[in-house]
């Protein structure tokens, strides 16, 4: 109980001292996550739109396709990466296992599926009309489109949250396909396991702090965030 | 007189179910054409067609003298722009919303600012720029909707049901609009309808619609005195009754109409007549009431429509009668189903057509 209690109060110091080690754990996990949701969006969104908006054929194997994905296991995936990057693999001439690049590009394969489930949710959910209201007020195809986007703007963006909250905690894929290297690729998950298993308690839960606050706080900021104004405001600037 | 859109042998199938068939209509530059139908003849296919949103399947449009194709749609598009029926907005605020349309014109700001102002005015919303549309009244999200297509200025205005879902002080804010535009800024109005009230009193012209096919395109006086006595079969158009009119000692002539219901009315005909009677000029009640309204009956609720900020309900009184009573009214009286209800209405608000 006393080893816990000091593990608790050492924890609390390292977080308010400001201590570097913590810290570069904290930078690399937010940065290398953000990253790869910033990646997934990029190429889930526009495959979300096209899921959404469009009628053909395959569309819903595709949709099923990444629903399912949603619940694959990340030690398996990053055991698929870790293949796929390894010296012997398809991409393993770039050289990249054990590297940030490694860790991102995993972290964004992992959450692609749920940008994509997501936000095709949201696209279709939004009234068939306004695609047809954008194009007889002068709109072109592209320009409705992005109408029907923008009224689905909350999904997006629960979207994101979701996709940026499974990044940051999962542990398979930036443990295997980043090596969990001290300074370089370690992130709050694989320091955690890691200061455990050493026995620093202190390191370990202060860890641990830190990451529950980020998921805590990031769903508060968006549950405000949809409710305030700020969603409207948000929406008037994209328009302009 | 110049044409400023023509349909030419125009068809227009979903599925293999056709909905227009072999079309042919001249609008004329500046008119005001009602297209009057049942629901289901192809009143909002046609306008669609007309705003480019939707390809006929064969069959020639041309708009101010130039075939359409896939070329130049998007271009036609900008001098062409539809009001639906189901009042569609974005979730934004109303400017956002009214300034949509010249925003994607690429018109400059104080343009757009000056656009919205005028439009707002003209459906009187003054002052509503900042509100979230989605948060204003059922009545006055459909004249944000009116006020979004005036803000362009367009040559072409399709309008599909503007007062079906509106109540009386809303409907008639649209129509005075439609008669502003039409006269001030010559802009060319074709509107869907199936009241006939307004089809009598605001169009130029009307085409009758029915099963996808224009029956009878014409003035309204004309359109009219063919169609008295053959009206009823046409319409599914609500409360149009036939029936046999004579003069009663009051000065009013009695309908009667069948399963022992005989109308009053202040307009005059004899022998074989329709009548019409607007749904929302129908007053409901629970129970019998002493009113200066000439005509009572006493049926069941038969059939509930919810549409919005207003209900639709079809009442049994030996015939179907349509009523429309605001959402309001609806809730608070606690109206159900087969209910027992009262339907009372002036004999001025009977029209023999």
């Amino acid at each position: 109980m006393n080893e816990i209690l000091e593990g608790i109060v050492k924890a609390l110091q390292l977080i308010f001292s400001g201590d570097p080690t913590v810290y570069g754990i904290v930078f690399r996990s937010i940065f290398f996550s953000g990253t790869a949701m910033i990646l997934a969006t990029l190429w889930g969104l526009p495959i979300a739109m096209l899921l959404g908006l469009k009628d053909f054929r395959g569309r819903s194997i595709i949709k099923g396709f990444f629903n399912t994905m949603i619940g694959m296991p990340t030690v398996a995936l990053g055991l698929i990466l870790f293949l796929i990057f390894s010296r012997a693999g398809p991409l393993g001439f770039l050289g990249i296992l054990y590297t940030p690049a490694a860790i991102i590009l995993g972290q964004a394969v992992l959450v692609t599926p749920i940008i994509v489930s997501i936000a095709t949710e949201a696209i279709e959910a939004v009234d068939p009309d306004i695609m047809n209201l954008a194009k007889t007020l002068g709109a072109s195809e592209s320009q409705a489109s992005f109408a029907v986007l923008k009224e689905a703007l909350n999904g997006v963006l629960l979207s994101n949250t979701a996709s940026f909250n499974r990044a940051i905690a999962e542990l398979g894929v930036v443990l295997l396909v980043g090596g969990n290297i001290a300074g370089a690729t370690d992130v709050l998950t694989t320091s955690i396991s890691r200061y455990t298993n050493t026995h620093d308690l202190g390191l370990a839960i202060a860890l641990a702090i830190i990451l529950l606050a980020i998921v805590f706080g990031i769903n508060l900021a968006v549950i405000l965030i949809r409710k305030s104004k700020i969603a409207y405001l948000l929406s008037q600037k994209i328009s302009r | 007189m110049t044409l400023i859109a023509e349909l030419r042998n125009l068809t227009k199938c979903f599925d293999n179910r056709t909905v227009l068939d072999d079309i042919n209509l001249q609008v004329h530059e500046g008119e005001i054409l009602c297209l009057l139908g049942p629901n289901g003849s192809g009143k909002t296919t046609l306008l669609k067609i007309l705003a480019f949103i939707e390809k006929p399947s064969k069959g020639e449009v041309k708009f101010q003298g130039e075939t359409v194709t896939d070329k130049n749609v998007e271009r036609m598009r900008m001098q062409s722009t539809m009001v639906f029926q189901k009042t569609v907005l974005f979730s934004t605020t109303v400017y956002n919303n009214v300034a949509y349309g010249l925003k994607v014109r690429k018109t400059p700001k104080s343009e757009v600012d000056e656009a919205v102002k005028r439009a707002l005015n003209l459906v009187k919303l003054k002052g509503f720029e900042k509100r979230p549309a989605k948060r204003l009244s059922g009545g006055e999200q459909q004249r944000v909707a009116l006020a979004r297509a005036l803000a362009l200025d367009t040559r072409l205005l399709l309008l599909d049901e503007p007062t079906a879902n509106l109540d009386p002080k809303n409907a008639s804010v649209v129509e005075e609009v439609m008669q502003t535009v039409n006269q001030e800024l010559g802009t060319t109005i074709i509107m869907a309808t199936h009241n006939m009230f307004q089809a009598k009193s605001l169009p130029s012209r009307i085409a009758l619609m029915m099963n996808g096919k224009i029956s009878e395109c014409g003035a309204p006086n004309e359109i009219f005195r063919k169609l008295s006595k053959g009206l009823v079969s046409f319409a599914a158009v609500d409360n149009t009754l036939a029936g046999t009119a004579k003069a009663s000692s009051a000065g009013t002539t009695l309908v009667d109409i069948g399963n022992g219901i005989r109308i009053e009315t202040v307009s005059h005909g004899s022998g074989e007549v329709s009548v019409f009677i607007s749904p929302e000029d129908i007053i409901l009640s629970k129970d019998r009431f002493a009113s200066s309204a000439r005509n009572v009956f006493k049926g069941r609720i038969v059939e509930i429509s919810d549409l919005g900020s207003v209900v639709r309900l079809k009442v049994d009184v030996g015939k179907t009668f349509t009523v429309q009573i605001t959402k309001r009214s609806f809730n608070d009286m606690g109206l159900n189903l087969n209910m027992e209800v009262f339907l009372a209405f002036k004999a001025s608000s009977v029209q023999i057509v």
